[in-house]
């Protein structure tokens, strides 16, 4: 009882105008202490479930494969390895795989914020029938498993000639990126004041030049945040290329990863399997750090939309 | 839902004069005919056909030829099929690998999704309100720190994260059976985590938690910021400890956001390709995290039964649209508000 007073005291506005925060340092009760101990214990072990497989996969991407399989998990390389990151850059080929995402991811990034900012930017702002339905099926898209088109979706390339091509990939990427793009961007569009787009269009600006200088910067925000989801969710798509993109030369790193997997257990180059882990995360992971204020902007704006 | 023009939506123009705004679909009439120049046309073919056409062509396409090949025979290769109906479907249902699967999936849809939940809300309250009881309602100290490491599975591949964790559980020089060792627990010196039917799913589900529970954190983290902050004030001057106040208070005020979460995660349980594919992929022992999806992918492109992978895709997406359902129908009878509100 006397904590809740102590409360209602130091938080009423109307006879205690001084900020609060100045004085919780100094008036920490007893079970809050033990509250903050356990809480702040709590997020610990987490994070150190969370860094540990990590790092220990960074330690062990120095290791021979003798020193993974018999040695202590927890000791230090007895001689630096980095032989394994060359090993599993040229003759695994990671380092093909890693340029073949880049190209396929860049693109498609590309063509599908280009296409979803047009596609939404229309739906969002132009009355024209049929406007409701072309919303309800992009809803369709964002709900059904990816699991159901995957067969016809084989065949359908395949006809194109697109089978196994980057060039298909990309497109694919395009199609299924699509929903997803176009109903965060048209969420974002609505909130962009109408004034200004007619300002433009009485200055002689057409629909086309209204789009690329005046709107388009705009919606820089929010592009910028549905952009990272696009990436991250692009540059992790495994289903997708391991059905369609069947050949090996133009495999994206997801699949290069996969034919580890099944291996583990046989005499397989543990120390190569880990460089690779490292050479695939690696880049992301920094540049999340980086920018990773921005991103959680992102979330947040995801969120509360 | 939100297409419907409102009077808020795009407004209408200033008019010179003062006359009264008038809406945008008005404007739109008014000047249609003076509009539809080239420049219109163009316009609408490219800004909204050629998006529309790549995703009907790619997206919707497959669905629709999904549902009729699955009532084929069609093997594949050749472009010869005979429509057989249902038979498909009672072949599915009398398979015990897919029956199994099913089960499985089952499994992971009912646990997966609450222990992630249960474990992001908490991690997220902690970090948002867990601070001191009087004073400001705040989170605890240096708590972006936590958010920031946990967010970390999410920018790693769901197959390099099975890869990872599938070393790590490795009997040979593993990281848990080393731990385990080093604490005294030297029993589980060689435990087959994966290779063992009665822990081999238990693993595999911690692996996907491990992977989900920070990107949910954060957005958690941000819905209950974005709750007033006065009404966590209100509840502790009535006395409501942080417990309560997690239950009875920030959930019903982020509920939508926690259906949301938990229809996807339920997507993930009922797909968890990726995840399977990485840490057993035959299915583990006694086909024990064996799922769906894999049957469905051995079936198409192992077997090269179309028709009967494509049945499995249908039987796939209508669990996944009950999943929601069931969802959305728990949310409303607990009492959400009617407007399903996004938006």
């Amino acid at each position: 009882m006397s904590t809740v007073q102590a409360a209602r005291a130091s938080t009423d506005p109307s006879t205690d105008p001084a900020p609060a925060a100045t004085r919780t340092g100094s008036r920490l009760t007893g079970s809050d202490r033990v509250i903050a101990v356990v809480s702040h214990a709590v997020l610990i072990i987490w994070a150190v479930i969370i860094v540990v497989p990590l790092l220990w996969s960074l330690l062990s991407s120095f290791k021979t494969s003798t020193e993974i399989i018999s040695g202590s998990p927890f000791a230090l390389p007895e001689s630096w390895q980095f032989e394994n990151y060359v090993r599993a850059w040229n003759e695994a080929g990671i380092g093909r795989y890693f340029l073949n995402s880049v190209i396929v991811v860049g693109a498609s990034l590309f063509l599908v914020m280009l296409l979803g900012a047009m596609c939404s930017y229309v739906l969002a702002r132009y009355q024209f029938p049929g406007r409701r339905i072309i919303y309800y099926l992009m809803l369709a898209g964002l709900t059904f498993p990816v699991f159901l088109a995957i067969v016809p979706l084989f065949k359908i390339l395949q006809s194109m000639d697109l089978l196994g091509t980057l060039p298909g990939l990309i497109l694919t990427y395009v199609a299924f990126a699509l929903p997803f793009t176009v109903f965060f961007l048209y969420a974002f569009f609505r909130t962009l004041p109408q004034e200004i787009a007619e300002a433009a269009a009485i200055d002689g600006c057409g629909d086309w030049r209204t789009f690329f200088s005046v709107m388009l910067p705009m919606a820089r925000p929010g592009l910028a945040s549905v952009a990272i989801f696009n990436f991250l969710g692009l540059w992790n798509q495994f289903l997708i290329p391991v059905a369609i993109n069947t050949n090996q030369e133009n495999w994206v790193l997801t699949q290069g990863m996969a034919s580890y997997a099944g291996q583990i257990g046989y005499a397989i180059d543990f120390g190569g399997l880990f460089a690779a882990v490292i050479i695939t995360i690696a880049p992301v992971l920094v540049v999340y750090i980086i920018f990773q204020r921005q991103l959680q902007g992102s979330v947040t704006s995801g969120a509360l939309k | 839902m939100t297409l419907v023009q409102t009077e808020a939506g795009p407004g209408g123009a200033p008019a010179p004069g003062g006359r009264p705004r008038e809406s945008f679909s008005a404007w739109f009439q008014r000047n249609r005919r003076r509009n539809l120049t080239f420049g219109r046309i163009s316009f609408f073919l490219v800004f909204l056909g050629l998006p529309l056409a790549i995703y009907v062509l790619l997206v919707l396409n497959p669905f629709v030829q999904a549902v009729q090949i699955s009532l084929t025979d069609w093997g594949g290769f050749d472009n010869e099929f005979n429509y057989v109906g249902f038979a498909n479907y009672a072949q599915i249902f009398s398979n015990e690998a897919f029956l199994t699967a099913l089960r499985n999936n089952i499994l992971l849809v009912v646990v997966l999704p609450i222990v992630t939940l249960v474990l992001s809300l908490a991690l997220a309250s902690i970090v948002t309100v867990g601070g001191a009881s009087h004073g400001e309602v705040k989170g605890l100290r240096g708590s972006s720190f936590y958010r920031v490491i946990s967010f970390f599975p999410y920018v790693v591949p769901a197959i390099v994260i099975g890869l990872i964790w599938g070393m790590v559980y490795n009997p040979r020089g593993g990281l848990v059976n080393g731990f385990l060792t080093a604490i005294g627990l030297d029993a589980f010196g060689s435990f087959p985590w994966l290779g063992h039917p009665r822990t081999a799913m238990g693993a595999t589900i911690f692996v996907i938690v491990w992977s989900m529970v920070g990107f949910y954190m954060v957005l958690f983290i941000a819905a209950i910021r974005g709750v007033d902050p006065s009404i966590f004030e209100a509840a502790r001057l009535d006395g409501a400890g942080r417990f309560r106040t997690a239950v009875t208070i920030t959930i019903p005020l982020i509920r939508d956001n926690v259906q949301t979460a938990w229809i996807y995660l339920g997507i993930l349980a009922l797909d968890a390709f990726v995840y399977m594919r990485a840490l057993n992929p035959q299915g583990g022992p006694d086909r024990a995290t064996w799922v769906m999806s894999q049957e469905l992918f051995d079936t198409a492109f192992v077997a090269n039964k179309w028709g009967l992978a494509s049945a499995m895709g249908v039987v796939l997406a209508l669990v996944t649209l009950a999943f929601a359902a069931l969802v959305f129908l728990i949310n409303r009878l607990t009492g959400a508000e009617k407007e399903g509100g996004y938006q």
